[in-house]
């Protein structure tokens, strides 16, 4: 039964995604299609996804599956890098592919009368990419010099030591972008061989949203995807499984002539098939971001001084995406900031949380829904995120339900599966 | 009625708030921007980051509102804010549900004149302060573009960051911060703009009641010193840890509604990529531009950006390019010289102008498309221009031609009007 709350804002559930507005069509060849109008944009934005990863890549070769996609745009079997580049940037829009540990993800935007010309060249830089040599050496010295960038960084290191300890043996402790040394030996048939493993139809999901038709749109995208096949897309392998992390780990970098220490302090938190994520979520939400960074924030910004940002967050994701706080401290205090932080923590695990701050961030998770599905970016993200986890084109008009349904009991459960100040992994940078 | 032009309703209380308001009806949301004409344009040396500090202060609570009431108040009603502090205004801003506009309206009208700055609160938020600066000191980029600027404005306040610099921060003192506070936050150096799904003629009643009583008091007595013409080329080099060199170049570049700042736009988009103008809205990739051709697919750099910014007074347009681990600092910026030079030289062709306009054009789209930042153009046009400014800023790109690309360049791309700047690193080791 919902939780009657007459304190929580109501909203006009009709203005929000739905079954009525969203078009959702599959191709034979397994591409997922799902549209939205909004005419009162003059733009249109193509997001999406397609299945497989840096996680089908061997350890020895880590980073391949990032540099191949990176590699797309780089020279198609009918078009030059400078071609696939003058086309998007003459007409004032915008193309990039991303890859991540599950998925490649792409983002187009133009004005909506140069929708075609974005399709067809999605199309072509994930069907015919040429992967030139004089590319290929090119790209290989600009991801050197951001690893060598990467090195320097107090952040970046801190995550990388965090990973490494919380995920001890199992690929998510693996870098997306690799390391110098796997990067280095990387040659364009490796990246022949991952491309024709990972990109193809099956699975791919292609949302449009913006001031086009849903028809027109649906035309063009079958007429340009609708006969790619590839049948030697490998099916995605499950994860294996994780060791549960054993006591406090810690790794602490020295970088020399840095002002500020990062500070990555976390566990291998729940995915987002979890039944009760949304629950972990909104904990989360008052342990570390609610306000100035919640709890987390009070105690360390706010009322300490220590640190200029200290927040939680929680990754979801297909699989175990870490549950970690993040705080940015002189560092003479890095001992006392993490005191602070496990206190926090320690004492959410132990009491919970009170009504009134469930009351306030289910306040909160209802009335920021507009604001966050106001632009077409925004819609067609939520989008995505519905096809990906399958929750459902009703979502997010039973999402205000789904939220205010949440209990404390709940939030207390899921954070107590999790979270454990015993067995904690704690990444620092710094000088 | 209330007159409105294109839309946007302009008046000005008795008090001096300058208001501007546009219905945007499509989505349930409002956005409400105040913006204060003080930045660290405004300081002087032994108080630099004072107008961000009392950015932070304003977060801190009145009695009618304290610390992290306010925060919970918005969060609550499933709002965003947040403020930002430039070099020549100071701007706070809410976005909400849009039955909420009073709240957003009750509580900037309350800390324009009732805030704190409790003692404590002053030093906890020194720490903060110091730490968000710590933050800025471990990027190499960061720390040549201080030296940069400081070297490229010896006379006008432009001189020192809006984060200022540390010596200040460890010695302002909690009347310092209140004294900049009182003079600077008044209503007659105020701008309040929004924009959203509301009725304006209920919107300025409800304005009057909440901003109306907040007396009057004369404008800031603040005369920024001119910069004089810089007479050759000024270089600095700093050294650090790391194996990743930095170029950067910034020339002086004319004031946000300066004539020759709309060329220089266009030029920019030649030059190193399209950017969006203004403070958000994003940019495209830059991978035609003359510099990435040069500099990237030259093997020597592994990105080039620009930046121009609008300001009030003479700022900087500035180039910055990450040299590749085995390329060379020296032969980039030659690169750099040879493609300036060639914009002096020769006209650039007009399928380039073209382009940078369509360029803009979708930039424009893309910017102004969400309440927010209609609300924001609003006011941060009205800080360096008009609203007209902004109204026109498509037909003007529409008409830059390639001769007024040759003339600027000419005007300011020189190198007696230029500071360069680059990061040598000295192979720093990481250990752990």
């Amino acid at each position: 039964m919902v939780k009657k709350n007459l304190a929580l804002p109501t909203l006009e559930l009709k203005t929000l995604p739905g079954p009525d507005t969203i078009r959702r069509v599959e191709l034979k060849n397994g591409i997922t299609i799902l549209v939205r109008e909004n005419f009162s944009s003059p733009s249109v934005v193509v997001s999406g996804y397609i299945m497989g990863g840096s996680l089908e890549e061997p350890a020895e070769k880590a980073g391949l599956s990032e540099f191949m996609v990176s590699a797309l745009m780089r020279g198609t079997k009918t078009r030059s890098f400078q071609e696939i580049y003058e086309s998007i940037e003459s007409i004032g829009a915008t193309l990039s592919i991303g890859s991540g540990k599950h998925s490649s993800a792409y983002f187009g935007k133009s004005l909506a009368e140069d929708l075609d010309l974005i399709l067809q060249l999605l199309s072509d830089v994930l069907r015919n990419p040429a992967f030139p040599e004089d590319q290929f050496d090119r790209l290989m010295a600009e991801k050197l010099t951001s690893l060598a960038i990467r090195d320097q960084n107090t952040g970046a290191r801190a995550h990388l030591a965090f990973n490494e300890l919380a995920y001890d043996g199992h690929p998510y402790g693996q870098p997306g972008d690799g390391f110098p040394e796997t990067i280095r030996e990387l040659a364009v048939k490796d990246l022949r061989a991952i491309h024709q493993k990972l990109i193809g139809p099956q699975g791919m999901v292609i949302v449009v949203v913006g001031g086009v038709s849903v028809d027109v749109v649906l035309d063009l995208v079958e007429s340009i995807f609708a006969d790619w096949q590839n049948a030697e897309q490998a099916v995605i392998n499950p994860l294996p499984s994780l060791s549960p992390l054993e006591g406090i780990q810690r790794h602490e970098i020295k970088l020399e002539g840095k002002s500020q220490s990062d500070v990555v302090l976390g566990v291998p938190g729940p995915s987002r098939y979890e039944p009760d994520y949304l629950a972990a979520v909104l904990g989360n939400n008052i342990l570390g971001r609610f306000g100035m960074m919640g709890r987390i924030g009070d105690s360390v910004r706010v009322k300490s001084g220590l640190a200029y940002y200290a927040a939680s967050s929680l990754a979801g994701g297909p699989g175990p995406g870490a549950w970690r706080v993040v705080a940015g401290v002189n560092p003479e205090n890095v001992e006392k900031a993490i005191d602070l932080i496990i206190t926090e923590i320690r004492e959410f695990l132990e009491n919970g949380v009170t009504e009134e701050e469930i009351t306030d961030n289910q306040a909160n998770f209802i009335g920021s829904l507009p604001r966050q599905l106001e632009s077409n970016e925004g819609v067609a993200g939520a989008i995505v995120h519905i096809e990906r986890y399958g929750l459902g084109l009703d979502y997010y008009r039973r999402y205000p339900g789904l939220v205010a349904e949440i209990t404390r009991d709940q939030i207390h459960t899921i954070a107590n599966k999790f979270l454990d100040t015993e067995n904690l992994a704690i990444g620092i940078a710094g000088p | 009625m209330t007159e409105a032009e294109n839309g946007i309703v302009k008046k000005t209380l008795a008090n001096g708030l300058t208001i501007r308001l546009k219905e945007i009806r499509t989505t349930p949301l409002i956005s409400s921007w105040i913006w204060y004409r003080v930045g660290s344009r405004n300081e002087k040396p032994g108080t630099t980051g004072i107008s961000h500090w009392v950015e932070h202060m304003q977060f801190k609570g009145t009695p009618t509102y304290p610390g992290g009431m306010l925060d919970r108040a918005i969060a609550r009603d499933g709002g965003v804010w947040n403020a930002m502090t430039w070099v020549d205004w100071t701007a706070y801003y809410e976005t909400l549900p849009s039955d909420r506009l009073d709240l957003a309206l009750k509580l900037e009208a309350d800390r324009m004149v009732n805030s704190v700055f409790d003692p404590d609160d002053v030093e906890s938020e020194r720490t903060v302060i110091i730490s968000e600066r710590q933050g800025h000191e471990n990027e190499p980029t960061n720390r040549l573009g201080e030296e940069i600027q400081a070297m490229s404005f010896r006379v006008h306040s432009y001189h020192h960051g809006v984060i200022g610099d540390m010596v200040d921060l460890e010695t302002i003192s909690r009347d310092d911060l209140y004294n900049h506070y009182r003079e600077y936050y008044t209503p007659s150096n105020a701008l309040l703009a929004i924009a959203g799904d509301f009725d304006t003629e209920t919107v300025l009643e409800k304005i009057q009641d909440y901003f109306g009583e907040i007396a009057s008091s004369p404008k800031p007595d603040f005369k920024s010193r001119e910069e004089p013409q810089q007479k050759g080329e000024r270089r600095v080099t700093l050294e650090g840890p790391g194996t990743t060199p930095f170029v950067e170049v910034v020339y002086h570049a004319p004031p946000g509604d300066h004539p020759d700042f709309m060329v220089l736009s266009v030029l920019d988009s030649v030059l190193s990529g399209a950017s969006s103008v203004g403070l958000s809205g994003g940019g495209i990739s830059n991978k035609t531009s003359r510099l990435y051709r040069r500099l990237v697919e030259g093997e020597l750099a592994a990105a080039v950006s620009g930046s121009l910014a609008a300001t009030i007074d003479p700022f900087v347009y500035s180039i910055r390019a990450t040299v590749r681990g085995d390329g060379d600092p020296d032969k980039v910026q030659r690169i750099l010289d040879e493609e300036i030079d060639r914009l002096l030289q020769t006209k650039v062709d007009s399928s380039e102008i073209a382009k940078a306009i369509k360029q803009a054009r979708a930039l424009f789209a893309y910017g102004s498309e969400s309440t927010t930042n209609v609300a924001l153009w609003l006011g941060f046009s009205e800080m360096f221009a008009t609203y007209e400014w902004f109204e026109t800023y498509l037909e003007r790109v529409a008409e830059v031609n390639s001769e007024q690309v040759m003339e600027i360049a000419r005007k300011y791309l020189q190198p007696s009007n230029r500071v360069l700047g680059i990061y040598r690193p000295t192979e720093g080791n990481s250990s752990g």
